[in-house]
């Protein structure tokens, strides 16, 4: 997460805008979260639907992961010099083997820590 | 995981604190996001108020980071609510896959926990629905996303507070794929499930230049084929 930002600039956008876009982004954000809790109730949907279900967490957390990992600086990134490409399979196997977050955290972060001091 | 929950429906109350404590380490990896985008934002040039107003309605990190980065290039307004309503596509996943857990529950509840259906929520509360008595989960949802909330609110307002003090290559920032790997391991527990994650990671991956997390979308949702294939597949084997 290679975020670059430098001092405080004049923006030209309004105030009322930026509290447009706001509540704008609250409507939208929210409909997606009711979408099928309260908008389309569950009895509604084809049988196919719910066998999709149980597989939402593994591919979505997945499709969040292994690009935090793979890709710097928009490229494709296998390589030994890849410190968060270690480091998160590293995590990755603490996690498999002792089932705890913190250790997790902990490992995943310290493996940063040494790599890139290395 | 959820080492707090035994077999017996446990009472509401525990069920509450149960879902806060196991937020917590999770927050190892939100904290750094919140003082991160409360200080981007305000380096932006977003006045602090709505910078908060941003945690407090929309509540949605991703989102937030694209949404204050187009209000910095002077993207119009609708646009800038477009691009989170695709980044947030996500979330009627999440949606769909809470929806048989709370079929059951009050209007109140549902529009309630619904409002709180993040990424590090969602993944947490999942993997209470999949494990012991379900009577009271939605108690342990609550907690958890109530925890996440609070910390959102306070990390983002600390980074409003020290705006530019925060160095831009943060290492902490790492906690937060971190927290997510630590997620991701205990849904994997078949063969359908890892080849749903397998080729929800190598699709996003692929499509990671796309814009607006767009690959990160089409990776979970060929991720979902791919495991319900494969489920049907080793189903067709065995008979």
């Amino acid at each position: 997460m290679g975020l670059a930002y430098g001092w405080t600039e004049d923006l030209l956008m309004s105030n009322a805008e930026i509290w447009l876009i706001i509540l704008g982004g609250m409507v939208v954000t929210y409909l997606t979260r009711l979408s099928f809790t309260v908008l389309v109730p569950p009895a509604r949907l084809p049988p196919a639907f719910s066998r999709g279900l149980i597989y939402i967490p593994p591919a979505i957390l997945a499709a969040i992961v292994l690009p935090e990992l793979l890709i710097i600086d928009g490229q494709i990134t296998i390589s030994a010099t890849n410190i968060k490409m270690l480091a998160g399979f590293l995590a990755a196997f603490v996690a498999w083997r002792y089932k705890s977050v913190w250790l997790t955290i902990a490992v995943g972060m310290l493996a940063l820590w040494v790599l890139t001091n290395l | 995981m959820n080492t707090h929950i035994n077999l017996e429906t446990p009472s509401p109350r525990v069920e509450f604190w149960a879902g806060a404590r196991d937020q917590v380490p999770i927050l190892l990896g939100v904290i750094p996001f919140g003082l991160i985008f409360g200080a981007l934002a305000i380096s932006v040039g977003v006045p602090p108020l709505a910078v908060q107003g941003f945690s407090l309605f929309v509540f949605a990190g991703s989102a937030q980071f694209i949404a204050v980065g187009l209000i910095g290039e002077m993207a119009p307004a609708i646009v800038v609510v477009t691009a989170i309503f695709v980044v947030n596509l996500r979330h009627a996943l999440y949606s769909a896959s809470m929806s048989p857990h709370f079929a059951p529950l009050h209007m109140r509840w549902k529009l309630s926990l619904s409002w709180l259906l993040t990424d590090e929520a969602f993944a947490t509360a999942s993997n209470r629905y999949h494990q012991g008595s379900t009577a009271s989960a939605h108690w342990y949802t609550l907690g958890t996303g109530l925890t996440l909330w609070t910390a959102w609110q306070i990390s983002t307002a600390l980074g409003i507070w020290l705006g530019g003090g925060i160095p831009a290559s943060f290492p902490l920032a790492f906690a937060l794929p971190l927290t997510f790997i630590a997620l991701l391991i205990p849904t994997l527990v078949d063969r359908p499930t890892v080849f749903a994650a397998v080729s929800a990671g190598l699709v996003a991956v692929l499509l990671s230049s796309l814009p607006l997390k767009m690959g990160l979308l089409i990776g979970a949702v060929v991720g979902i084929g791919a495991g319900v294939w494969m489920d049907r597949r080793s189903a067709n084997v065995e008979r």
